[in-house]
């Protein structure tokens, strides 16, 4: 089975580039060119050289002792949480902006949910000194205002998406309309593994580089490449789909994808896309989404606004369908007790996405021989918000 | 004969108009669509309303919202053009995006069409590699035209392909934008509208996006054999009753 993108961009059924006429010739030229850009030493060395002095990569991959003693198993961490920035989003927008300056574009645009990629992007355009342009729900706004200081300061444009639910999903659409109405000037960044073939691919290979540590770091560590377990919390899928890249192929390495259950899975405000989820087409490829029998999109809940998404990236949807990665869903509660129980064991404040992909010891056991890799995507300052009200700090 | 096809033969620039179904009203549908036909109109685009829909402006995605919120659905569609080929006979084709189809299941929609009397179908994000692989030989059984778009960036060498897929007619997207978003077309409108008149096409273009008034039709059909108008008169609709629907179509054809 081959669980990486073929080469009309689809993951088995799942993928391809479902867009009006209109978004053609860009992503036609994306499609055309990102391989070849991505190969040419030179772009290679920018990228890697980026990585390492303005990143701060290689990220660790730390043995989380007290965790691993309380759930009888060996857990190891990969420390996204530690890139500039504070997520595994930085990764991507990196790549994107070398992309779109070999593409001779000059005007940058992107969609942000919480304002982690927003301000990953506004973070590399400044680098750069190109204009960029995000794109935020109007509700978002009003809930992130830190990271909407933190764009503005780093000189982007954030403009309210006023359209339908004026969240994530809305913002999407407006950035996408943007690069309708700009087609020659403007590369869209988008923030996870979705969107129309090569976007998922190109996401995927830009944050390959996170299991690409995890591997020379095993090694060094315990003598092995290639761990048990994989773990990471699926919005679109960005940091999940750098995680397991290049496991997908290993036998012996379990996947475990993590979804937000929100209030539970059936209670009406969840965004466990797996389970509630069906086949359709969202902002350009065909997944999973949540959606009503009519087709109508819907919207999603979770506490954490990373992992708000109604899709997964069609490359976890086909990773679902063929059984290859076991999915989990996980409670806004289960998370915030993972999230809170890092903190007094390992002295972590994570992002409250992570704080899902943790909060899977509780439900599941594992054998005290166990290597289980989970992606520490990022790190909690942004919802500091939420820790307070949640626990009355 | 489809109608479409028998309404490009007529010796005139034709008007088309789009709306969304379920605006203003749940069941202004079918009142809409007979008040179009008795002003006049050649060809009517009923929109099925989306959740998410990506090539339209401020205006069509308001309508939609809207007509999703008082209850439009596929089905309530269909029931609601039951009847239709009663009392309209002008080229009626439905506009909406990929998905509500693909959860209607394609099949069936066009056989659904068909038996409505639904002539053709214009889905923005079904592109026409896929449709030409996948659904080409369903919509032909069903006796559908499928409309696809080219803009002003489309290579000559992709609307060449676009023409030989198409059977009806091409939608000329007057500019790179989404819907409702021009006022007025410049020098470059103009000779994107030549350039594509000089290449001989088999099908016969039709301009979209930027129409709303006389001076903006008369352009657009300059070299274009029919303009398509929509976000002007959503907005015509919002603000006037269904029954000056007349007042508009004088308004721009005169
Ligand atoms: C820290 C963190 N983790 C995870 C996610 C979810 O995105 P993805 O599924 O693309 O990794 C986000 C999104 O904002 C995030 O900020």
């Amino acid at each position: 089975m081959n669980y990486n993108v073929n080469e009309k961009g689809y993951y088995g059924e799942f993928g391809g580039a479902f867009i009006p006429e209109m978004l053609y010739p860009n992503v036609e030229e994306l499609r055309q060119k990102y391989l070849e850009v991505m190969a040419e030493p030179d772009f290679k060395k920018e990228f890697n050289q980026l990585l390492k002095d303005y990143v701060g990569r290689p990220s660790p991959l730390y043995f989380a002792k007290r965790l691993s003693e309380k759930y009888h198993t060996k857990i190891y961490l990969k420390r996204e949480d530690l890139n500039h920035t504070g997520a595994h989003k930085i990764n991507n927008t990196i790549g994107q902006i070398l992309m779109a300056k070999r593409l001779g574009k000059t005007r940058i645009i992107a969609e942000t949910g919480a304002g982690q990629h927003g301000v990953a992007t506004a973070t590399v355009c400044a680098l750069m000194g190109l204009e960029c342009i995000v794109y935020m729900g109007e509700i978002d706004i009003a809930r992130q205002a830190p990271n909407v200081a933190r764009m503005k300061m780093l000189g982007a444009k954030v403009v309210p998406a006023l359209s339908g639910s004026r969240t994530l999903k809305d913002a999407t659409n407006e950035a996408i309309r943007d690069w309708i109405n700009n087609p020659v000037n403007t590369h869209y960044i988008i923030g996870s593994a979705i969107g129309p073939h090569p976007y998922p691919d190109m996401v995927t290979r830009f944050q390959s580089i996170i299991s690409e540590e995890i591997k020379w770091q095993l090694k060094e560590q315990i003598g092995r490449e290639n761990p048990d377990y994989v773990v990471a919390c699926i919005g679109g899928g960005s940091n999940a789909a750098g995680t397991y890249y290049h496991f997908l192929h290993e036998p012996d390495v379990n996947i475990i994808a993590v979804e937000a259950a929100g209030l539970g899975v059936n209670s009406g405000e969840s965004a466990a896309t797996s389970v509630l989820g069906k086949e359709g087409i969202i902002h350009g490829c065909k997944t999973l989404l949540m959606q009503t029998n009519d087709g109508q999109i819907t919207e999603p809940y979770s506490i954490s606004a990373g992992l708000d998404y109604p899709g997964v990236g069609p490359m976890h949807a086909h990773l679902c369908k063929t059984g290859r990665a076991e999915f989990m869903a996980i409670t806004d509660d289960e998370a915030m007790t993972a999230g809170l129980e890092l903190c007094q064991l390992e002295g972590i404040i994570p992002a409250i996405e992570s704080s899902h992909a943790l909060a899977i010891f509780e439900q599941r056991t594992f054998k005290p021989d166990d290597v289980i890799v989970v992606s520490l995507s990022g790190r909690g300052d942004k919802d500091l918000d939420t820790y307070i009200k949640y626990f009355k700090l | 004969m489809n109608r479409i096809n028998q309404k490009l033969k007529e010796d005139k620039k034709l008007l088309s108009i789009y709306f969304t179904a379920g605006y203003p009203s749940l069941n202004d549908t079918v009142t809409i669509i007979q008040n179009l036909e008795k002003s006049g109109v050649d060809m009517i685009e009923i929109g099925l309303p989306f959740s998410d829909p990506l090539a339209d402006g401020p205006t069509i995605q308001a309508s939609s919202t809207q007509a999703l919120k008082n209850g439009m659905t596929t089905e309530v569609l269909f029931k609601q053009l039951k009847d239709i080929r009663k009392s309209v006979s002008i080229p009626l084709i439905i506009m909406g995006y990929f998905n509500p189809v693909l959860q209607y299941g394609v099949e069936a929609f066009c056989k659904k069409c068909q038996e409505i009397g639904i002539d053709g179908l214009i889905i923005p994000d079904l592109p026409v590699d896929v449709y030409h692989d996948e659904y080409k030989t369903i919509f032909e059984h069903y006796g559908l035209i499928n409309v696809f778009l080219i803009t002003p960036q489309t290579s000559d060498e992709r609307i060449r392909f676009i023409d030989s897929v198409s059977n009806g007619f091409i939608y000329m997207v007057s500019s790179a934008s989404v819907t409702g978003s021009q006022s007025g077309f410049g020098d470059e409108n103009t000779a994107y509208f030549k350039r594509i008149a000089d290449m001989h096409l088999k099908n016969p273009q039709i301009v979209g996006f930027g129409i709303s008034d006389h001076e903006t039709f008369t352009q657009a059909t300059a070299y274009a054999k029919g303009a398509i108008i929509g976000s002007a008169f959503i907005k015509h609709l919002t603000s006037k009753k269904i029954d000056t629907i007349n007042e508009f179509v004088n308004f721009v054809v005169k």
